[in-house]
């Protein structure tokens, strides 16, 4: 097989027994996005001449046998909120265009110092605000299993790049479901860390207590192997954590025999689809073939989750956007008189309809005599939202199963206008956010219709290694046929 | 919940969006749906709960700081090669009226 | 009805730049007067996806300053961002303690001319990083941030001040106390301590405050007094027309020594704080707050002296320097402890003298303490008569040259060596037969008669002691 088609886990293993080459490798990547990206929309921008030095320099380790980590030479990607010096980084947003970070986050330089291969700028829903990646400024991408269909969002880019092999790995963020939802949505893997594993500086910021860094790849060591090299205490960002990151890779083939798996029955209730259920309970039956214990809970308050998130998702995003201003960098909108003219056409030319309206609300939620209606009423909602989870882990559970989104991928422009029934795709997801826990998603099926369907697992704060080793199980007794998306087959 | 438009167009102003009045009139309408559906918070017995304002690694009893120590910033150059309007040595601004 | 019938009430808010190398929540400069935006990096011009990184090095002040003043310091604190759109705030939001600040309650001391100390109460201490600086020119503003992120305290005092005058005493005592903290250089020019005041006026005898106005921009102990005296008197003449004082902030213009309503702003302040999400909480452990070192406070150091011999003006005028105090201190530990006395004469004489003419400069002095301790030595040995020690120390401070090589290369050492004075107490009996009849008649106070003369052929450099004494055993 083409070794730019592999899963990232099994790339590392060829690169490892020199049967691949990192520079060949790209250049198959980078061909493949110039043949099918023009469909697809997932790069904002290619850093090809980088990329190229970065994989020379590669080969040259690999031929060495000194590779700086089971990484180097990968060809990855990074959703376009990551800084990186030097070259454009726009959130998705109109506000940002031309924008060139003078520094690298603290993701980019770990990957870099692992030798991973920068590729390129993925796009994404506007601020990561969306679950569609329609609300980037810059177009929609499209979901590489059904071009009319969306890959999800807000990390819609770095999904679809996965699923249509233009990079084996790649970095999103996750606020509400950002990287699971669209991993679900494409058929791939993808992790979002315990707040506090990964360091967040240099990640353009939507809610601060609830944005996390993490992989997508196409398989679950892909996105382990990603893991460890992203992970870790950074003393730019004091809320990462001084835990030390366990070697995931060796955590993987481990059995998970004796582990306790908890189904909520909150999370299998109305409007779920009834195809994406059904796959979510098979997924359980193979764990439970694995030598998993399997145990109904009650997670009461997680559906209160939506409405705790957009409080205070939106609180802190409208005050994390208010840097936005025009001054100092970015797009700034011709007013020649006042400075309040400057501040408000700016950032009404500059910002988006859907991140307009989470400012408002989110100004509305902190303004003075709604603050402990909204915001302060939402930060105890939360707060019961992570008892649960906290109960079922102390009454023996390891890990909780769900679907990782309630249908498959949907249409493009099917819920664009109706905010609320967009909030609800992440109706699974949201509730992991809120209480700063571990979660996955990984395929567990198909849809009739050959659409991907991704089943979640959340875990125990800092227990990442546990949930990798429970979705590699998946992985292995799903045995899920080798399918490429319809795209690829046709090229 | 409804919201009317002096409150949409005083948030506005907080959050320094210009809105025209046909905006206005949709985000009142769009912010009232999500709001209702906020209402259901209010059913929630929070009686006694402390709010969750931190999400991070509540096991490290006291936090890691930084030494009281200067490193070099960035150079002038490329901090205002940024900018949208500048002088070579400051962003410039609307006059400011105090 | 007049000024006489109604009782100024006035709270303070001061904020006081922390002295630390670096910056608050990151790890750029904090010097005064680099060119524009020299002194900046990610953190503090506000770029997307910077976070902060909190100084220790600012705890330890806060802790300082909250020991020092009696508060209570919380174990746990918490960091609340303060949201608003100016182009000097880089972020949009300035971050600050709101709830829950770093210190609680405590009190300043001020002292009182008549030497009690009088506590003025605190209501809390905080921390928060400054904003950068607007410069505004006819055509548009410049923006500075080397500023933004520097650290500051803010110490807001309860409304216990009752005129201009115990006002400005207080900023004062409080200016001092930092500064002997070793917190705040307490330069108000340079804007690193800075006063806002809450005044109000209420009827004497009354128990409920009136309506408060914020006075902003004064910028000098002078202009506190003015400021504050210009706002009480325009409260008590509207108050006296029966008009409402209407809540608000006021500018102090210094040049027209009055002061006026700031441009109303577009909208009400709402600042919509809420708990600062890219910071944990911060925690400061019982045993932290045990290790940070308290110097003492001014009051603190003015009783040392006195108990130390030192008269109470000299101590008076000693503490109100830290220099001078600083100065004395080592000298003192040089010198030996019963030099207090002595140590203050020259520190507040001739000293005091120099730093008011400008000759000489305590920040860098020449000098080291121990070379005036030098000089009291050479003098209790008589190696230098009072007066020559006079000259000597003035050539000390001016120089730093070592005393020693003063008296050597000015022959300012007085002769006390009796075989080198004994030739000339026999010249001057010799040329002095008819004193040398009466002395010896009974007349003993020509003993002075006879040691001025051997100073005169001495040139003023003789051992009055040795003299006498030798003219003694000749002629007794």
């Amino acid at each position: 097989m083409n070794p730019s088609l592999l899963p990232l886990g099994e790339l590392s293993r060829a690169l490892e027994r020199g049967e691949a080459r990192p520079s060949a490798v790209l250049e198959e990547c980078l061909s493949r996005t110039a043949r099918l990206d023009g469909k697809v929309h997932a790069f904002l921008r290619l850093t090809e001449d980088q990329a190229r030095a970065a994989a020379k320099a590669a080969d040259e380790r690999r031929a060495r046998k000194a590779p700086l980590s089971p990484i180097d030479g990968v060809p990855v990607g990074l959703k376009d909120l990551f800084c990186q010096a030097g070259v454009e980084t726009t959130a998705g947003s109109r506000i940002l265009k031309g924008y060139h970070p003078p520094y690298d986050a603290t993701v980019v330089r770990k990957l870099r110092e692992a030798g991973a291969v920068l590729v390129g700028k993925l796009n994404m829903d506007e601020f990561a605000m969306g679950s569609s990646t329609e609300n980037s400024a810059y177009g929609p991408t499209r979901n590489p299993w059904d071009l009319e269909r969306t890959p999800g969002g807000s990390s819609g880019g770095s999904a679809a790049a996965v699923a249509a092999r233009f990079v084996p790995g790649t970095l999103g963020t996750d606020t509400g479901g950002s990287i699971r939802q669209p991993a679900a949505l494409v058929g791939c893997v993808g992790i979002k860390p315990t707040y506090g594993r990964v360091s967040r500086y240099g990640v353009v910021a939507f809610a601060s207590s609830l944005d996390q860094v993490g992989p997508f790849a196409q398989d679950v060591r892909g996105v382990a192997l990603l893991l460890r090299a992203i992970a870790g205490r950074d003393p730019n960002d004091q809320t990462s954590s001084l835990r030390p990151v366990p070697d995931y890779d060796a955590e993987l083939e481990k059995p998970v025999r004796g582990l306790t798996i908890g189904v909520p029955k909150e999370y299998f209730g109305e409007g779920l689809d009834p195809a994406v259920e059904k796959s979510i309970r098979a997924g359980v039956a193979a764990l439970e073939r694995e030598g998993c214990t399997v145990r109904p809970i009650s997670l009461p308050n997680s559906p209160h989750a939506i409405a705790t998130y957009y409080l205070v998702a939106t609180a802190e995003a409208s005050s994390n956007l208010a840097r936005y201003d025009g001054i100092r960098y970015g797009y700034r909108a011709q007013a020649r008189g006042s400075l309040l003219e400057l501040y408000e056409k700016t950032r009404a030319a500059g910002f988006g309809a859907e991140v307009k309206r989470r400012i408002l609300l989110g100004t509305y939620a902190l303004s003075a005599g709604y603050y402990d209606a909204y915001y302060l009423r939402a930060q105890k909602v939360r707060a019961l939202i992570r008892r649960d989870f906290d109960q079922a882990f102390a009454a023996g559970v390891d890990a909780v199963v769900s679907p990782t989104s309630p249908w498959a991928a949907f249409r493009l422009g099917e819920k664009v206008d109706d905010p609320l029934a967009m909030y609800l795709n992440d109706i699974y997801t949201v509730p992991v956010n809120l209480a700063g826990l571990p979660g996955i998603s990984v395929p567990s099926g198909f849809t009739q219709a050959g659409l991907p369907i991704g089943m979640q697992l959340v875990g125990r704060p800092f227990e990442e290694g546990t949930l990798l080793r429970l979705a590699r199980a998946a992985e292995r007794a799903l045995a899920l046929p080798h399918r490429l998306p319809p795209l690829l087959e046709r090229a | 919940m409804a919201i009317d438009r002096n409150t949409v167009r005083h948030v506005a102003r907080l959050a320094r969006l210009a809105l025209t009045e046909e905006e206005e009139e949709r985000t009142a309408a769009q912010l009232g749906h999500v709001l209702e559906y906020i209402e259901r918070l209010k059913a929630v017995d929070i009686e006694g709960i402390e709010p969750l304002s931190f999400a991070g690694d509540a096991s490290e009893a006291e936090t890691v700081m930084r030494d009281d120590e200067v490193r070099p910033g960035l150079p002038r150059d490329k901090v205002l090669g940024e900018a949208p309007e500048q002088d070579g040595s400051a962003f410039v601004v609307p006059r400011i009226l105090e | 009805m007049s000024v006489h019938d109604w009782e100024p009430v006035i709270g303070l808010e001061v904020h006081a730049q922390l002295l630390t190398r670096s910056k608050i929540f990151c790890s750029c400069s904090t010097a005064f007067g680099a060119p524009p935006n020299t002194q900046v990096c990610p953190v503090c011009l506000g770029l997307p996806g910077a976070l902060p990184a909190l100084n220790r090095g600012v705890v330890d002040m806060a802790i300082k300053a909250g020991k020092a003043f009696g508060c209570r310091i919380a174990e746990r604190s918490v960091w609340a961002r303060k949201n608003y759109f100016y182009p000097d705030l880089p972020k949009g939001y300035q971050i600050s303690q709101y709830e829950l600040p770093i210190c609680k309650g405590g009190a300043v001391p001020v002292p009182q001319p008549d030497g009690s100390v009088r506590k003025v109460a605190l209501t809390r201490i905080h921390l928060e990083e400054d904003a950068g600086k607007n410069v505004h020119g006819e055509r548009g503003s410049q923006v500075d941030l080397n500023r933004s992120g520097v650290p500051l305290i803010e110490i807001v005092g309860e409304p216990e001040l009752r005129s201009a005058e115990e006002a400005s005493e207080y900023l004062k005592a409080l200016r001092l106390a930092l500064i002997y903290l070793g917190i705040n250089d307490g330069n108000l020019e340079e804007g690193s301590f800075r006063c806002d005041a809450n005044v109000s006026v209420r009827r004497k005898g009354s128990e409920k405050f009136g309506t408060r106005v914020e006075l902003k921009n004064i910028n000098s102990f002078r202009f506190v007094r003015q400021a504050i005296d210009h706002e009480i008197e325009r409260q008590v003449a509207a108050c006296e027309r029966g008009e409402k004082v209407v809540q608000e902030t006021r500018l102090f213009d210094n040049e027209k020594g009055e002061t006026r309503p700031m441009r109303t702003k577009e909208e009400a302040n709402d600042y919509r704080y809420f708990p600062e999400p890219d910071l944990p909480p911060l925690v400061v452990s019982p045993e932290w707050v045990g290790k940070v070192q308290v110097p003492k406070l001014p009051h603190e150091r003015m009783a040392e002296l006195v108990a130390a011999g030192v008269p109470a003006a000299d101590a008076r005028t000693l503490t109100a320097d830290p220099k001078l105090v600083e100065l004395h201190a080592r000298i003192v530990e040089a010198a030996g402890h019963d030099a207090g006395r002595r140590s203050a004469n020259v520190v507040t004489g001739e000293v005091a003298r120099l730093v008011n003419e400008g000759a000489l400069d305590l920040s860098a002095p020449k000098f080291q303490p121990a070379q005036i301790a030098e000089v009291f030595r050479l003098q209790d040995k008589g190696t230098l008569s009072s007066t020559a020690a006079k000259d000597v120390l003035a050539e000390v401070l001016r120089t730093g040259k070592a005393p020693a090589q003063i008296v050597q290369e000015e022959g300012l050492a007085q002769v006390s060596d009796e075989s080198a004075l004994e030739a000339v107490v026999d010249g001057v009996i010799a040329r002095s037969p008819a004193e040398v009849e009466k002395y010896k008649a009974g007349k003993k106070n020509l003993l002075g008669f006879f040691v001025g003369q051997a100073m005169k052929d001495l040139k003023g450099k003789g051992n009055p002691g040795v003299l006498n004494a030798l003219f003694k055993k000749r002629l007794d």
